[in-house]
């Protein structure tokens, strides 16, 4: 059957049905379905968030002051970013004022966070789409080296003795006939271009990025106390600044700031020495490979973040982009109000959920969550077996969120599409310099391997801000303030007996929003839409297809069999499944409906 | 399993000298709380000892055990997975999807029958038949049962695993079940936290890697040498508890100064981790170094145990090897304030009643 979506899409779910579930290197759980043509090329494409956790249900009644830690456990992977929306959401609700040295710890620790999961994403997630680890074993370490200073003369781990050991300890681990991670891959497929040296290259780098991601962390646990999952506080932050008198070792000192100012620059160097530059490299080998743009090129959304102020999101102050974009019309962004009913909503006509209503959209306000598992007349297999699901009708544990009607690509190309088409200066020469550097037109920006490197030159600028901040945050010090929270609304008594707010952070992987309704200092409401609900959407009320499922249209596999250009494309995104999959009601009553046996 | 290779000739064959070998057996011994005598005994043990593989199966979960366990800096975990375990699944991380990774489990499973360790990452949904987490098409908690049929022992990461965690607090919509609810058969080691620190995790597989054999196990079925003392009872800011010196808001001089987060909720009393000892991020700081009390995220139910910043009044037995008296009257003779020593001294009379190890309240649900 052909069917024509209303965001331009072409789909044929006649040719094979290629199913793969579970898709690895993500978090959380995710199945994805596509059709291809006798050609290998996909022409329908169907992904399912497989997992549904239910946190919303249990924030209510709760108290808002603990929400952050709730949230936070929505996601381990990109730890803190749903702990800092909740704080914001609630301090946006009860009107407190965070003090400046917050707003820059803050800053610092989503900062690093950005950094830290796009090394992870990039290296220890990604990666594998595009470096064989077998073939490296055919390089030749001397010609790596002359690579490696090629591609990056300023690192110093690049003598031919240094990928010599790690080619040696790899082929170990080969020969021993235990492939562990490696085991089962797609070693042989044609998919992929790197020669040998390139492969062993990334590979070493791969053990590198290992290493080094455990000292990114060390912020968080210097102020949040442990990564992952480090503390947070609504009003501003827990730790306190005690620079000068009795008790600094209790405090974050001047030893503190130092570790601090280290991992910064350990930062900066691998982004620039390292993954920049391998980014480069291997996009370099890629070059005639420029599917999955998908949605990227036509509709895209930020909610933007990192302001410069405490407590000020309006768009000039942030230095992350806010804005949107639709129709593929990059001469317009448009402004972005989460407050407004009209311009977020879900719909949930393809999602395991029902409303009272078929082919509405709710506000996350509004949000209502009722699980309605069922499988559509054509799936094939059972409830607890499925064969293969029917995208006619629910098949996800994912709502669709929409933005004014139009489904949107999140994270950090849409970020930069934004920024971009804003001219956003420190954004356009970043992306300006790589296109002019890798010799590509600003079309291949929409792909693959555009959202990849888009991910990169973030890591890259994230790590310039968060050295401002963190200036930032000494000067504020040398100008004798030490302040880090605001208890003047800790206590309850002191806040209004209804009141509601909203949070809005960049998450490494998008535009990430939580909105809460506080009444008797309890939470009456509480609503997330995540970037993974975003790009991983199923079919909304009007067909229109995700992010996922339209980054994959039109991709032609070499062995349909061997999913690795289907994996390329969804781990472009960073799929995070565990963020995705959420539930919310209006009123407090949905346990009743919620079908538990 | 005499085809798999052991740890020293994996770590000989990858250029690893013998020198650098006995090194790591002497960290190995340090880091697991042992003496010197202990070296050639792990030293013997890695030299005999075959590679054991293991399979890491994740639930609902959020995948922080995961990220906490490549934060590992003693053993690294990229030594870890090339050179001590074979990691032969691994959703999250390894390379193969769909089919070429169901069919990885499956040749894993037959031919290390009873000889695997089931490394579990989060829970099994028993509601909606089980398909609030779908993996293959089918409940997770089928392949669940699946991978610990002909597993040696099993390893619950983390508090999802242990104990629930987050998606089983109330009302816990999925009906989302620890493993040894589901699993009756196994040894089953619960490594509770949420993570667990990164250093207890790899702790635990090189403990039972070394010495081919559980770790002991308290009443929780939690290892003793990493669970059996209480945060508190470590605490670099004990002194000021039993002093008398609190935190009494957020920032304020006493924050600054270091002081007790009792009067902030700190869950330390209550909570039995390493925190304090072993610390996170490779002994970096730990949640109370940082300002903010313990939430006491490895035990169970803590989710459940009114507001993180809740004072603590019902401790399970306080004190450590002191007595709750002593402490009191060393918080009498010291600071004036009255409404802290009061609670404190209420705080530690209730707790006198109560006995060591005294299993916590879902423990027997």
């Amino acid at each position: 059957m052909v069917v024509q979506t209303p965001n331009g899409y072409t789909l044929d779910n006649s040719g094979k049905r290629i199913v793969v579930d579970p898709v690895t290197r993500i978090e959380g759980h995710m199945r994805c379905e596509v059709n291809v043509d006798e050609q290998g090329v996909i022409r329908n494409a169907v992904s399912t968030g497989t997992m549904w956790r239910g946190l919303e249900v249990i924030l209510k009644g709760r108290d808002p002051r603990d929400a952050w830690a709730f949230t936070e456990r929505i996601c381990g992977v990109c730890t803190g970013t749903h702990a800092l929306t909740s704080v914001r959401a609630v301090e946006d609700a009860l009107s407190i004022q965070i003090p400046d040295n917050a707003n820059s710890i803050r800053n610092i620790m989503q900062l690093n966070l950005q950094i830290h999961d796009h090394v992870v994403h990039f290296y220890h997630l990604h990666a594998l789409d595009w470096v064989n680890p077998i073939n490296a074993l055919r390089a030749d370490p001397k010609a790596t080296s002359e690579l490696q200073q090629a591609v990056s003369p300023s690192h110093p781990l690049s003598s031919p003795g240094y990928f010599r050991d790690v080619q040696n300890r790899l082929k170990q681990f080969v020969e021993s006939g235990q492939l562990g991670l490696f085991k089962n891959g797609y070693w042989d497929n044609p998919a992929y271009k790197l020669p040998p040296e390139a492969d062993l290259m990334a590979t070493t780098h791969y053990l590198e990025a290992l290493d080094l991601q455990k000292e990114i962390v060390k912020v968080h646990a210097i102020f949040g106390g442990k990564n992952p999952h480090p503390n947070w506080l609504v009003g501003g932050v827990p730790c306190p600044i005690n620079l000068h008198g009795n008790g600094a070792t209790g405090a974050i000192n001047m030893e503190r700031l130092n570790l601090v100012s280290s991992i910064i620059d350990k930062c900066d160097a691998f982004n620039k020495n390292v993954y920049v530059p391998d980014v480069i490299a291997i996009g370099g080998f890629y070059k005639n490979w420029l599917y999955g743009g998908g949605l990227s090129s036509q509709a895209c959304l930020a909610y933007g973040d990192i302001p410069e102020h405490p407590n000020d999101f309006s768009p000039e102050q942030l230095y992350l982009p806010r804005g949107a974009i639709i129709n593929g019309d990059l001469t317009q962004v448009h402004e972005v109000d989460v407050r407004d009913p009209e311009q977020i909503q879900e719909f949930v006509d393809h999602s395991w959920y029902q409303y009272g209503e078929e082919g509405v959209g709710l506000h996350p306000w509004d949000g209502v969550t009722e699980a309605k598992f069922e499988l559509g007349p054509n799936a094939k297999g059972t409830k607890t077996n499925i064969k293969e699901l029917d995208e006619a009708a629910k098949y996800s544990w994912i709502k669709a969120p929409r933005w004014k009607g139009h489904a949107m690509e999140v994270g950090p190309l849409a970020r930069y599409v934004v920024g971009y088409a804003q001219g956003h200066e420190d954004i356009s020469d970043q992306v300006n310099g790589l296109l002019r550097t890798m010799d590509l037109p600003v079309e291949a920006l929409f792909s693959t391997l555009g959202r990849t490197a888009a991910r990169a030159l973030e890591s890259e600028y994230c790590g310039r801000l968060q050295k401002y901040f963190f200036d930032k945050l000494v000067k504020n010090c040398i100008n004798g303030d030490e302040s880090t929270a605001n208890i003047a609304k800790w206590e309850p008594s002191t806040w209004p007996p209804k009141s509601r707010g909203v949070g809005m952070t960049e998450a490494p992987r998008g535009a990430l929003g939580h909105w809460i309704s506080i009444e008797d200092a309890r939470i009456e409401n509480y609503q997330c839409v995540v970037p993974t609900t975003w790009n991983g959407s199923p079919r909304d009320t009007q067909g229109n297809i995700g992010a996922f499922e339209a980054s994959l249209m039109n991709t032609p596999m070499e062995r349909p069999e061997e999913p690795v250009e289907i994996l390329r494309t969804l781990h472009s995104f960073d799929p995070c499944l565990a963020c995705s999959t959420h539930v919310m009601s209006p009123d407090g009553d949905e346990l009743t409906t919620v079908k538990v046996r | 399993m005499s085809q798999i290779e052991t740890f020293y000739e994996v770590m000989r064959s990858q250029g690893i000298t013998r020198r650098s070998f006995m090194k790591y057996c002497s960290l190995t011994a340090a880091a697991l709380g042992l003496g010197p005598a202990f070296v050639p005994k792990i030293a013997h043990a890695m030299e005999t000892k075959p590679r054991t593989p293991v399979i890491w199966v994740h639930g609902l979960e959020c995948t922080c055990c995961s990220e906490s366990f490549i934060r590992s800096a003693h053993p690294l975990a990229k030594d870890v997975v090339l050179s001590m375990i074979s990691l032969d699944y691994d959703d999250t991380l390894m390379a193969a999807a769909g089919h070429q990774a169901e069919a990885a489990l499956e040749e894993t499973i037959q031919k290390y029958k009873g000889n695997y360790i089931l490394a579990v990452e989060g829970n099994p949904p028993l509601a909606e038949d089980g398909m609030f987490c779908i993996s293959g098409g089918k409940p997770f908690l089928e392949k669940l049962k699946y991978a610990a049929k002909d597993a040696k022992a099993v390893i619950s990461w983390g508090a999802c695993a242990s104990y629930g965690c987050v998606q089983a607090a109330k009302p816990n919509p999925t009906q989302a079940t620890p493993v040894h609810k589901v699993i009756t058969d196994k040894p089953i080691i619960k490594v509770p936290g949420c993570p667990p620190i990164a250093e207890v995790m790899t702790g635990v597989i090189t403990y039972m890697l070394t010495f081919d054999r559980l770790p002991e196990l308290d009443r929780q079925g939690r290892p003793a040498m990493f669970y059996s003392q209480r945060i508190h009872d470590k605490c670099y800011r004990r002194p000021h508890f039993d002093a008398g010196q609190f935190v009494e808001t957020w920032d304020d001089e006493y924050a600054r100064k270091g002081y007790c987060l009792y009067k902030m909720g700190c869950k330390g009393p209550t909570t039995y981790n390493a925190c304090s000892t072993v610390r996170w991020n490779e002994g970096t700081s730990f949640p109370i170094q940082s300002g903010h009390g313990c939430i006491g995220c490895s035990e169970d139910g803590f989710w459940d145990q009114g507001s993180f910043y809740d004072r603590v009044t019902d401790l399970t037995q306080f004190g450590v090897e002191s007595n709750a008296d002593q402490v009191g009257m060393a918080a009498a003779g010291v600071v004036g304030g009255g409404i802290a020593l009061h609670a404190a001294v209420s705080a530690l009379k209730s707790a006198q009643k109560k006995t060591q190890d005294a299993p916590t309240q879902n423990e027997e649900a």
